[in-house]
C-alpha cells in the first residue's frame, strides 16, 4: 500500500492542570488524576484554531516530506471543531501552506477520528494513482462545559501526515481496517456549543468495543501477533482507556508508553492517537512495526499496521518531535483558560 | 490603516499567509512589500518564499489596540529582519513583552487575525513567535 513521507505534530504553548480545574469544581485532584490517568491538558492560544493547529503541523510534514508542493492533489482536515460551520479549513490549510489550485479537498467529522480515515482515504487515490501525494491532517480545539467531567481532558493539538507512494515512504502502510457501528456515547447537536455524552456508556459498548474490534481485525487480517509490533498506539480520551486495552491485548509498557501523550495533554480528538503515532515516528528505526486503532463516537475505529522504512532517519530531525511540543508549555489560571477558550471574554 | 473588508484581506492572502515576497532580478535585494522600482534602477523582480526566520528589530506593546483585536488583551508588535534581508512588522504572539529584546530570534506562525464579529469572516495571517 501506499505509507507516510512526511509528518509533523503541533501541540498549543498553554495548559491548565487538573488541580486548578477541581479547585473550581470542587473535586478531589489527586482522585480525577488517578481516575483518568492525566495531570494537564493542552489548551488554545487566544489566536488559535483547528486551522492554525492544522496549518502548523502540515509545515513540519512538509519539512519532512521534501517534496514539491505543487504535486499534492488532495487535503483533508478531520476535526470536531472546525472553525466555521460553513467553510472549508481545508482550502485556508492549503492555501497557508502553498499548494497552488490544483487539488481536492473536504473537511471530514466522526469525532475523535475524522484525521485517521482521511488517512485511508488518501492512501487510496494514491494506490490508485489518482493523486501523487496526499494531506491528511486530524486537528481538534476541543470543547467542554465547564464544571463537566470532560473539562478535565478536552484539549487542543494536531498532527499531520503526508501520503505518498510505498517507495517514497518512511513508514508504509501494510494494511488499514475500520469496525463501525451506529452508537450514541457521545454527540454534539449543530448550533451547540459543547457536546453531550452517555456518561458510562462511553466506555464498554464504545470506546472498548470498536477499539478492540478494530485491533482484533487487523491482527486478524495481517495474521501478525500484537508482539509483532515495537509501538502500540490507541486513541487516548484519557489516560486510563488506552492503557485496559493495553492489558487485554498484553501490550507492554515499552510498546505503549512511547505514545502515550495524554499524560501530559490530554485528548486532543482528532489529534490524539495521530499524535501518539506522531511520537513514535520520532523515535522509530527502519524496520520497527507500528500498530496504531484510533477511535471516533458514533462510533468507528480505524486499524493501521505499519513498517518503518530506512528514509525515517533523515526526516527524523527535520522539523520538531512531539516531545518539544509537550516540554514546552505555559500554565494557566483557570479564568485565563476560560478567556482562551473564549468561554469569557 | 484599518480595514475591515473580507475582500481587501482575501488580496493579500499570498504575502500575509505564505510571507511571500520579491527579490530584485538584478542586485538580489529582498522586499516583503512590491516595488516599483529597485534603488538599483532595476523594475524586474523574482517571486519568492521566505523562510519566516528572522531577528527583532524593534518592539513594543500594544496596550489598546483596534476594537476587531481586543479578545487578544495587550499584544506585541514588532519591526523584525527576515533572514533573508526584507523588512516586516508583524505580532509576536506566545510569550511575553518582558522576554523580548532587540535581536531576539523569532520565527513565523500561522494565526488569527481577528473575527469581523459574530457572523463575519474570520481572518488568518502571519505572525511570529520567539524561537524554541
Ligand atoms: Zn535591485
Amino acid at each position: 500500500m501506499a505509507g507516510i513521507i512526511g509528518y509533523g505534530a503541533y501541540i498549543p504553548k498553554y495548559r491548565v492542570s487538573a488541580e486548578e480545574i477541581a479547585a473550581v469544581q470542587e473535586a478531589n485532584a489527586n482522585a480525577i488524576k488517578r481516575g483518568l490517568g492525566l495531570t494537564e491538558k493542552s489548551v488554545p492560544g487566544k489566536d488559535e484554531d483547528t486551522i492554525t493547529i492544522a496549518t502548523h503541523a502540515a509545515r513540519d510534514a512538509l519539512a519532512r516530506a521534501g517534496i514539491n508542493k505543487k504535486d499534492i492533489g488532495a487535503i483533508y482536515v478531520g476535526s470536531e471543531s472546525h472553525p466555521y460551520a460553513v467553510k472549508p479549513s481545508s482550502a485556508i490549510v492549503a492555501e497557508a501552506i502553498g499548494i497552488g489550485n490544483d487539488y481536492t479537498a473536504v473537511d471530514t467529522e466522526f469525532a475523535c477520528k475524522a484525521g485517521s480515515a482521511t488517512i485511508q482515504i488518501n492512501a487510496g487515490l494514491v494506490d490508485s494513482k489518482m493523486v501523487k501525494y496526499g494531506v491528511s491532517i486530524g486537528a481538534d480545539t476541543s470543547q467542554a462545559e465547564p464544571g463537566n467531567a470532560l473539562e478535565y481532558s478536552a484539549a487542543a493539538g494536531g498532527a499531520a501526515f503526508i501520503i505518498g507512494s510505498n517507495k517514497e515512504s518512511l513508514a508504509i502502510i501494510d494494511k488499514t481496517v475500520s469496525f463501525t457501528s451506529d452508537t450514541p456515547d457521545f454527540w454534539r447537536r449543530s448550533m451547540q456549543a459543547y457536546p453531550s455524552h452517555a456518561g458510562r456508556f462511553t466506555g464498554e459498548p464504545a470506546y472498548f468495543k470498536h477499539v478492540i474490534g478494530a485491533t482484533k481485525l487487523l491482527l486478524e487480517k495481517t495474521k501478525t501477533k500484537i508482539e509483532d509490533y515495537t509501538y502500540v498506539v490507541f486513541h487516548m480520551p484519557n489516560g486510563k482507556f488506552p492503557r485496559a486495552v493495553a492489558k487485554i491485548f498484553k501490550v507492554t509498557e515499552e510498546q505503549l508508553v512511547p505514545g502515550l501523550v495524554v499524560e501530559k495533554i490530554g485528548n486532543t480528538y482528532s489529534g490524539s492517537s495521530l499524535l501518539g503515532l506522531a511520537a513514535v515516528l520520532d523515535i522509530a528505526k527502519p524496520g520497527d512495526k507500528i500498530l496504531m486503532t484510533s477511535y471516533g463516537s458514533g462510533s468507528g475505529s480505524d486499524s493501521f499496521a505499519l513498517t518503518v522504512t530506512e528514509k525515517i532517519t533523515e526526516a527524523q530531525g527535520k522539523a520538531r518531535t512531539t516531545q518539544d511540543y509537550i516540554d514546552r508549555k505555559e500554565y494557566l489560571s483557570y479564568a485565563k483558560y476560560l478567556k482562551h477558550m473564549e468561554t469569557i471574554h | 490603516m484599518f480595514r475591515d473588508s473580507s475582500i481587501i484581506r482575501w488580496r493579500a492572502y499570498k504575502d500575509r499567509y505564505m510571507l511571500e515576497g520579491y527579490e530584485c532580478s538584478s542586485c538580489g535585494k529582498k522586499y516583503f512589500e512590491s516595488k516599483g522600482m529597485c534603488p538599483c534602477g532595476s523594475i524586474e523582480f523574482n517571486e519568492i518564499e521566505f523562510s519566516g526566520v528572522g531577528k527583532i528589530v524593534s518592539f513594543t506593546q500594544i496596550h489598546s489596540g483596534p476594537e476587531a483585536f481586543s479578545e487578544q488583551g495587550k499584544y506585541c508588535v514588532a519591526i523584525i529582519d527576515l533572514a533573508e534581508g526584507a523588512r516586516i512588522t508583524a505580532q509576536i504572539v506566545d510569550c511575553k513583552f518582558e522576554d523580548l529584546a532587540i535581536g531576539t530570534n523569532v520565527e513565523a506562525v500561522f494565526r488569527k487575525f481577528y473575527k469581523s464579529g459574530e457572523k463575519g469572516a474570520i481572518h488568518y495571517g502571519t505572525k511570529f513567535v520567539p524561537k524554541f
